[in-house]
This record gives structure tokens, C-alpha cells and sequence, in this order.
């Protein structure tokens, strides 16, 4: 430390401001719960489920909700409760997979094509037109039947075409800093095209795609349980909201808790991850300052 | 009306992106691992019958002559033949396309009808008690996959109240008003969240414009300003995010057909994928995308009529 660190008043730091304002936020505080909540049960499903998600219980069959089994239980008396915790863990990491190398692909490619422009952008600017041609699900399935079903293969499918939605969106906000002075100035002084788009240009860039990526993970829960419903995604016997469902679908009239109370997980961690994200958009909008 | 010229240059964007398109699905069968004409033929197919693919799909060819052959065959309508069906793919989907067609007219209509009158009522309210309830409420809905609010809708209003059948489809245009109803409304419930969150956000601005509050002061009733003024201009945005949710709602119809047995192309797509039956998940593939891009196209061409600053662009 410095002496004049020790005698210059506490600068208002960037984080602690940012930290400040979000907790004023009641979206964000609910978002942020929710979240971490969710992390806990993916992080310690032995230690928070009531019972063992795979333990059979002849004596208690096909029980509706009830104050020893919450969500009731299923067709081998298996509480449903803590089934629906341990596919927090498959859950979560679908939302965090099935997106993250989508996002970072994304962030390279269109920050290099938005910088360079040219032939490449032009490319890019078809590939778009062409990807948003096929509906997100039908293109991401048709991808899964070439690859076979299961996790990974829904992951590799999902970032085949969500990639080029993070690109999209990278691409504008480049091209809306390339035009800004600080640009110009770290061209003049003669930085390096690398420097000037990962140190300058992308920093600057990045909070959409940030917030973009929150509610993209809800969308990637939403869309993840879908192919495991379908039978495309996790495969049975693995603990997933969409496997969860697909399992009580034929007890349905008998027996709709099996089906209908995991589907609560996915609302509420959707939630989660929409009123983050919602309010990452407008904290981080510099206009609402 | 759009000018001539302005719906020339906008057909002829659609020929480089819909080569593009070709291009992938022609990719597609390509990347399977082995000979494409197995993955093609039927399990038990015969040495003749593998020999008349590799001639129709022009296999012994270079990959560019054999992109030639595809777009031809596409063109005029030669998709093969599905392994699942044993019946020309193209046959197949023309049969089974006017269900998903009815299907995705209806969830619209009724995401229209729900989204609607809710957003007007929040707008002229917002940031009220009733503007935040109602916005809340959609983005649980938002929250929900489809296939669950379908699970849902089939257990209450199908299974427990009796009041919708919980699959299947009519015999008549009427009929189907009845058997389709828990199956678009599934649909309607996702898409209006999104509509209604898009309607709110352009009313409220609307409402807030000079045009808006000169009428008002010219003292025009509230019920003209509401329906002349601010819905109209409300309109454009909302035709423009119905037709670019195309690909949303076609995603819905896949999903929702599986849950309650509609025999559309959505269900067929799925059936396709499980027996493997790579002709017909090529030809549906192809047909999603071609009902995408002419509904875009739609989008455009209504759009610019109701907004003529748009021909410019």
C-alpha cells in the first residue's frame, strides 16, 4: 500500500456501487435466492432430500402430497420430493452446458466479425438468415437424431445453432463501440487489433450478452426438459425434471403428482434466472444510472 | 398497398438464405456415419433398391453434382421415400400438414384474444397493482415449458373437469374447434406471455406520444383514441413479433402434438427420429423451413402495409 493510498479518501469502488444498487432490487434479491437455493440442491441433494431418491416403499404406493411426502410418491412408493432434488443436479448443469460454449463461441466470432467486416460478415450475416430459417427445436432435434440421444449429444446440438444468436448480438454491440472515440484513440496509438478487441472493444461489449446468457439458461432448462420428455435428452434412470415428468405420464389420471410437481422445479428456477437476468439488464443499462 | 418492386427485391432476398438452408440438410443425411444410401434405404433393402438411391441421390458423384441432384429432386418434389411410412415423404407430409397448420392458426387466434385485451388493460394501468399482477402472472408463464402447461391443461380441464377431450383430432373444421382446443390453448399460454410482455411495452409508448395526447386534446372520446389512435400503431409491433415467433410456435406444435396424439407433422418429426427414418426427418426439416421463411416473408410484406415507412428500408 502506498501513502497515498493510506491519506486519499476510499474511492467509491465499481463493484461495491454495483453490489449497492442490486440489493436494492427486490427482482434481483428474489432472483439471486432463488439461484442460490438451487445451486445448495444441486450441490448437496443427500444432505436436503427426506428420503433416498431410488429407495422403494411397497407400503407407500402411488401417496398423493401429504405432510410425510410433500410432492406424494410414485409407482414404487419412491418419495417424489427428493427425486425433484437430485435432478437439480442434472438440471442445473443442462442450463450452465448447454449454454456456455455457445456463449463463448459466440462472443469470439462476433467480436471478430464484427470488427473485421468484409467477407466474413457477410458470410455470417447468410448463416444467420439461414439458422434462424429452421425453428430452434425442430433444427436441435434433427441434430440429436443424426448424434443419438443423451446429455452430451444435446449439448454439442444446442450449441451447433445457439452460438449464432450470442454472435448476433456480439456483432452489433462491437460494431457500436467500433465507432466510439476510445477506439479511434487505441488505433492511433497503435495497438494491436487483438488488444484493441479483447482489452477495449469486448470489455465494453459484453453486459448484453451477459444478461442475454441469464435468460438464455432459463431457456436452456425449458428446452432441456423438453428433450427429456421427449426422450432426447437425459436418459431414464437419470434424475431430470422432463424424465421426472415423462415417467408419471401414464398415471396421470390416477396419479398426476408424480408428473405435474416436478414441473414446479422448472418454473421456479426459470424464474430465477429470468428475474436476474431482467434486472442484471436494467442495472447494468447505463441510462438508469 | 407494397409497390411491385418492393416485393421483387424481398423474394428475391429469400434465394441465397434458402440455398443456405439446403445446403445444411443436404450436410445433414452426409454426416451420419457410413454410406448415405443405407441410411436412406430401408433396413432389409435390397442391392437393387440401394442402387436406385445412390442413382436418385446421384451418390457416384461429386459432392457439388450431388448438391445439383438435391436441389433438382427438391424442386420437384422428389423428398424419397419414408422408411416408417413406405410412401413418397412428400405424400406423407402433405397429409398430415393441414392438422399443424389448423393447429398453429388456432393457438394464435387465441394468444391474440388472451394477450390482447390483458395488455391494454395494463398499459392504460401501468405500474399499477393490477399492471404488475397481470405481468407477473406471464412471466411464471414464461417459465413454463410447454409440454408442461399441456400436462397441466390435460389433467384439469381434460381428466378432472371433463370439459375438453385430452387428444386426438376432429372430423370437421367445427369439430376441431372442440378436439384441438386444450392443444392450442397449451400453445396460446406460452406465446401470449411473450406477446402480451411486447403489446404492453409498445402501448405504453404509444400512449405516451404526441399524437396520442393531441387527440385527447382535440377531445375525442377515450374509446376512439384507445381503438383509432393506439391500437393500430400498437399493431405493427405485435404483427411483427407473431410472424418472427413462427419458429416458437412451430417448436409448440412439436411438442404439444406429442403430448396430446395430434397427428400433425410435429408428432411426425418425433416418430421419424425414433425409427431412424432419415427421408422423412430430411423432407419435414426442409418443410419447417420452408414454412418459416414464407411466413417471415409474410411478416415483411403485412408489415410494410401497415407501416409505409418500412418500404424504404
Amino acid at each position: 500500500m502506498t501513502t497515498l493510498d493510506r491519506i486519499a479518501p476510499a474511492r467509491p469502488n465499481r463493484l461495491s456501487g454495483f453490489a449497492a444498487r442490486a440489493l436494492k432490487r427486490p427482482a434481483f434479491l428474489a432472483g439471486f435466492a432463488i439461484l442460490g437455493a438451487s445451486l445448495l440442491l444441486a450441490l448437496f441433494p443427500a444432505a436436503i432430500a427426506p428420503y433416498d431418491p431410488l429407495a422403494f416403499d411397497m407400503t407407500a404406493i402411488q401417496q398423493g402430497p401429504s405432510l410425510a411426502h410433500p410432492f406424494g410418491t410414485d409407482g414404487f412408493g419412491r418419495d417424489v420430493l427428493s427425486r425433484v432434488i437430485w435432478a437439480y443436479r442434472v438440471d442445473m448443469q443442462m442450463a450452465f452446458f448447454a449454454t456456455v460454449f455457445a456463449m463463448l463461441i459466440g462472443l469470439t466470432t462476433g467480436a471478430l466479425v464484427g470488427f473485421y467486416g468484409g467477407i466474413a460478415d457477410a458470410i455470417f450475416g447468410r448463416v444467420v438468415d439461414a439458422v434462424i430459417t429452421f425453428p430452434f427445436l425442430v433444427l436441435v432435434i434433427a441434430i440429436v437424431a443424426v448424434l443419438g440421444p443423451g446429455l452430451v449429444n444435446m449439448y454439442v446440438a444446442i450449441t451447433a445453432v445457439n452460438w449464432v444468436y450470442y454472435a448476433r448480438l456480439t456483432r452489433a454491440e462491437i460494431m457500436a463501440q467500433k465507432a466510439q472515440d476510445y477506439a479511434a484513440a487505441a488505433r492511433v496509438l497503435g495497438y494491436s487489433d487483438a488488444r484493441i478487441i479483447f482489452r477495449h472493444l469486448l470489455p465494453n461489449a459484453i453486459s448484453p450478452v451477459i444478461v442475454y446468457w441469464m435468460t438464455d439458461m432459463a431457456l436452456a432448462i425449458l428446452l432441456g426438459s423438453s428433450l427429456g420428455y421427449l426422450g432426447l435428452g437425459a436418459q431414464p434412470p437419470a434424475a431430470e425434471w422432463g424424465v421426472l415428468i415423462a415417467e408419471g405420464r401414464n398415471f396421470i389420471m390416477t396419479a398426476w403428482w408424480i408428473s405435474l410437481m416436478p414441473g414446479i422445479a422448472i418454473v421456479v428456477t426459470g424464474l430465477g434466472f429470468s428475474l436476474l437476468g431482467d434486472s442484471l439488464a436494467d442495472l447494468l443499462r447505463p441510462k438508469g444510472r | 398497398m407494397p409497390s411491385a418492386a418492393y416485393l421483387l427485391s424481398r423474394l428475391l432476398q429469400i434465394v441465397p438464405t434458402f440455398l443456405l438452408v439446403m445446403v445444411f440438410i443436404f450436410l445433414f443425411v452426409r454426416l451420419l456415419p457410413g454410406d448415405p444410401a443405407i441410411a436412406m434405404a430401408e433396413a432389409k433393402a435390397s442391392d437393387q433398391q440401394l442402387a436406385e438411391i445412390r442413382e436418385r441421390m446421384g451418390l457416384n458423384e461429386p459432392l457439388a453434382v450431388q448438391f445439383g441432384y438435391f436441389v433438382k429432386n427438391t424442386v420437384t418434389g422428389d423428398l424419397g421415400r419414408s422408411i416408417l411410412m413406405k410412401r413418397p415423404v412428400a405424400e406423407v407430409i402433405l397429409e398430415r400438414l393441414p392438422v399443424t397448420v389448423y393447429l398453429s392458426l388456432y393457438a394464435v387466434a387465441l394468444s391474440v384474444l388472451v394477450a390482447a385485451p390483458l395488455a391494454l388493460f395494463a398499459a392504460t394501468r401501468a405500474n399499477g397493482p393490477a399492471d404488475i399482477a397481470i405481468r407477473g402472472l406471464f412471466q411464471v408463464g414464461l417459465s413454463m415449458p410447454v409440454f408442461y402447461i399441456g400436462l397441466v391443461l390435460l389433467t384439469v380441464l381434460g381428466a378432472k373437469l371433463r370439459l375438453f377431450p385430452v387428444g386426438g383430432y376432429g372430423r370437421s373444421f367445427i369439430d376441431n374447434l372442440y378436439h384441438l382446443a386444450l392443444p392450442a390453448l397449451s400453445i396460446a399460454l406460452y406465446t401470449s406471455a411473450i406477446l402480451m410482455r411486447n403489446l404492453r411495452a409498445s402501448l405504453v409508448e404509444v400512449l405516451d406520444s404526441e399524437f396520442v395526447q393531441f387527440a385527447r386534446a382535440k377531445g375525442l372520446p377515450r374509446r376512439i383514441v384507445l381503438t383509432r389512435h393506439v391500437l393500430r400503431n400498437a399493431l405493427v409491433s405485435a404483427v411483427t413479433l407473431l410472424g418472427l415467433s413462427i419458429g416458437n410456435l412451430m417448436s409448440g406444435t412439436l411438442v404439444t402434438e406429442t403430448v396430446f396424439a395430434v397427428p400433425g407433422v410435429g408428432r411426425l418429426m418425433l416418430e421419424a427420429i425414433f425409427a431412424r427414418d432419415y427421408p422423412l426427418i430430411q423432407g419435414l426439416t426442409l418443410t419447417f423451413a420452408v414454412i418459416v421463411s414464407l411466413t417471415f416473408l409474410a411478416t415483411d410484406i403485412v408489415q410494410s402495409w401497415l407501416d409505409p415507412r418500412l418500404r424504404q428500408a
